[in-house]
């Protein structure tokens, strides 16, 4: 590197390498302790000192590790924060692979937030997916493996959709390759081609199917992970290069709502905290469209107010699979008193995620409302209004609802293992549900860190809690009304992951019934045409290396033979009759020189 | 533990409850209309009607569910062993 700056990743990607060789419980928890703590006071470090740094001269290139701006620093400070949390949880888990996997997934985050130019951006972005593939691998099911590989299909697509960008980018302005603001307002074909590399990591519809299906299946620790790093990584690249960019606010705005018409018909909780990812992207995703500095400011609150309280609601459900092996509301009910100090962190996310006032979310979600309302996109300040009515409807109500109330669906052995987890992610929960509780309070402590300084917003108006508090309350009264409606069903919803999904039985059918009798046919009219000439000219040949070849050597080899034998007779083994014989062919040999 | 006790308390006052929410519920609904009247901060005219967003969140919900539920069981939703074949 250029000067002396140590990459907050370089701490993760080493603590994660030497984990495996920590056996003992006595150094390997404060060594999992110690390492996301030390990253987080390193990118503290790090942020202090805004600037350009880590730029390694490689062939002809000049790769920037280290750019630290107002931008990447509110990011990076959570990323961080989040990773001390998530291990705090996970802290229980034997399995070193795990956390390894876990910690390079943040240090893939973290590169890419850091970066400085697309080829670095890349490196990371590929590490990001490459290692939060085994949090879903790890769960071990049956199902995990099938999808891990389509997480990591889609991913890959993802990556090569961006990678064909940034090169076709690089050809076209002669060599730039930085990792900045795209002409947004002039949009060709290689502004799309990173869009759209960057909206599948964001899970933005149609590109939005690897979630649910990835999230739902992850382990316990592994979601808690998952649910902060690649959706708002991806956010984080967006609003560095595709502020403003129109077409983000509708599919923003659909995002939005997309999520939350899923999250009613989702019977597995973890998934239906997946769907309200989804939604709640859609919220960042339109700021980002919207582009202007309190829209902005506004994505980078509510992905930092999301990533906790996101990571909070997948602790508490996650501590519910983890006691009582079961994350569907049709297997779950009436636990409150068997897990209420998990019931009393799940509803600080729900309250957080809905906006209540005092909570997170109505600190951050309601700055993109107001930059749109402030825009006079209407139709999409509305819309997004009403979607947030839809994020209490479920995460704030039928969450917490179909676990801890409602109908006792628990079997037996689910209502004997259901208590509150152990201590570590009991701690983590409380962790987090503090941090929830000091945004929503305490302003400055996440508005500080916001880019643009100079936008400045009140949410604490009397208007803004009027209006907040109405929605919320005739939200919960339309819940508990049409609350038969809602009673949870064992079935699957069908998404667009059923084309490729399809689309593989497709391929699968094709290559059996298609692909097999084509095989089968040319094998036979091989056997007819191709083996019996073929068998003909072999058994030709084998004739003439017998007859012809063999016969021929055969009889050089007889006539060395039969000349060795007449030889051997010749040899008495008499040194008289061998100088006999030398001086006789020496005589010849000489009277012929002569007389030639 | 204080708070199952609490919560096992307010269960078995449910009516009580019940009756505590609907007076919070007119409440909010009443002093937001007042709010919304006076305030400088509403982004459109039909903001300031009365009772506007308790009748927004109200229909929000009711349509959230109606119309997903309508297009679940229009042969969205089905058997949880649909991919396994």
């Amino acid at each position: 590197m250029s000067d002396i700056w140590l990459h907050p990743s370089v701490i993760l990607i080493v603590g994660a390498l030497l984990l495996p060789f920590m056996q003992n419980p006595l150094v390997r928890r404060p060594f999992l302790l110690a390492i996301p703590l030390l990253t987080f006071l390193q990118v503290l470090i790090v942020n202090g000192a805004p600037g350009t740094y880590g730029v390694v001269n490689w062939l002809d290139w000049f790769l920037t590790f280290g750019r630290v701006d107002s931008l990447s620093i509110i990011f990076s400070f959570i990323m961080s924060l989040m990773c001390c949390v998530g291990t705090l949880y996970g802290l229980h888990v034997k399995n070193p692979y795990e956390h390894m996997a876990a910690w390079l997934y943040v240090a893939g985050s973290l590169g890419a937030i850091y970066c400085g130019d697309y080829l670095v951006l890349f490196l990371f972005w590929e590490m990001m997916a490459f290692s939060s593939v085994f949090l879903i691998w790890f769960r071990k099911r049956e199902q995990s493996q099938k999808i891990g590989y389509r997480y990591l299909l889609v991913h890959t697509v993802g990556g090569l959709f961006l990678l064909a960008g940034f090169v076709l980018r690089y050809q076209v302005t002669g060599g730039d390759y930085s990792f900045g603001q795209l002409d947004v307002d002039n949009p060709t074909l290689y502004t799309y081609l990173i869009g759209i590399g960057l909206i599948l990591n964001a899970a933005v519809p149609p590109f939005h199917s690897w979630l649910p299906d990835a999230y739902g299946e992850a382990t316990v620790t592994g979601s808690v992970f998952m649910c902060a790093f690649t959706t708002k990584t991806a956010i984080y690249a967006m609003a560095r290069s595709l502020a403003g960019f129109d077409i983000l606010i509708p599919m923003g705005v659909i995002m939005a709502l997309y999520g939350v018409v899923y999250a009613v018909l989702e019977n597995d909780a973890r998934r239906l905290l997946a769907w309200h990812i989804i939604s709640q992207v859609g919220y960042m995703v339109t700021g980002v469209g919207i582009g202007t500095a309190l829209a902005i400011n506004g994505t980078c609150a509510h992905a930092f107010a999301h990533i906790l309280y996101k990571g909070l609601l997948f602790m508490g459900t996650g501590s519910v699979l983890y006691m009582t092996g079961k994350s569907k509301f049709t297997e779950l009910g009436g636990l409150y008193k068997k897990m209420p100090w998990t019931f009393v962190f799940t509803m600080i996310g729900g309250l957080s995620i809905s906006a209540w006032p005092l909570f997170s979310g109505f600190v951050s979600k309601s700055m993109i409302v107001a930059a749109a309302f402030n825009e006079h996109i209407m139709w999409a300040g509305f819309l997004l209004t009403l979607a947030s009515a839809g994020t209490f409807l479920h995460t704030g109500l039928k969450v917490p609802y179909f676990i801890w109330f409602g109908k006792n669906n628990c079997s037996a052995e689910t209502w004997e293992k259901a208590q509150d987890p152990p201590m570590n992610m009991m701690f983590a929960m409380g962790i987090a549900s503090f941090l929830c509780l000091l945004i929503g309070v305490y302003l400055p402590f996440m508005y500080d860190m916001l880019p643009y300084q100079w936008a400045e917003y009140q949410p604490y108006t009397a208007y803004h809690l009027a209006e907040t508090l109405q929605i919320l309350c005739f939200t919960a009264l339309g819940f508990f009304l049409l609350l038969s409606k809602l009673t949870p069903e064992a079935k699957i919803s069908i998404d667009l992951d059923w084309f490729y999904r399809q689309g593989g039985s497709l391929f699968l059918w094709l290559d059996r019934v298609v692909f097999q009798t084509v095989d089968n046919w040319v094998g036979r009219i091989w056997d007819k045409a191709g083996i019996l000439p073929l068998m003909s000219i072999s058994t030709f040949w084998s004739w003439f290396d017998w007859h012809a070849i063999d016969g021929v050597v055969d009889g050089v080899a007889r006539g060395v033979r039969g000349l060795g034998g007449q030889v051997r007779r010749l040899q008495s083994g008499q040194l008289q009759y061998n100088i006999y014989f030398a001086a006789t062919v020496m005589t010849v040999a000489i009277i012929a020189y002569v007389f030639a | 533990m204080i708070l199952v006790h609490l919560i096992d308390y307010l269960r078995d006052r449910l009516k009580y409850v019940i009756r505590a929410c609907y007076v919070v519920l007119a409440g909010v609904a009443v002093w937001g209309s007042l709010v919304a009247y006076e305030s400088h901060h509403a982004h459109t005219a039909m903001e300031k009607w009365p009772f506007f967003w308790s009748i927004f969140g109200f229909l929000a919900c009711a349509i959230i569910i109606v119309v997903s539920k309508w297009y679940g069981h229009s042969g969205v939703m089905t058997r949880e062993d649909y991919y396994d074949e």
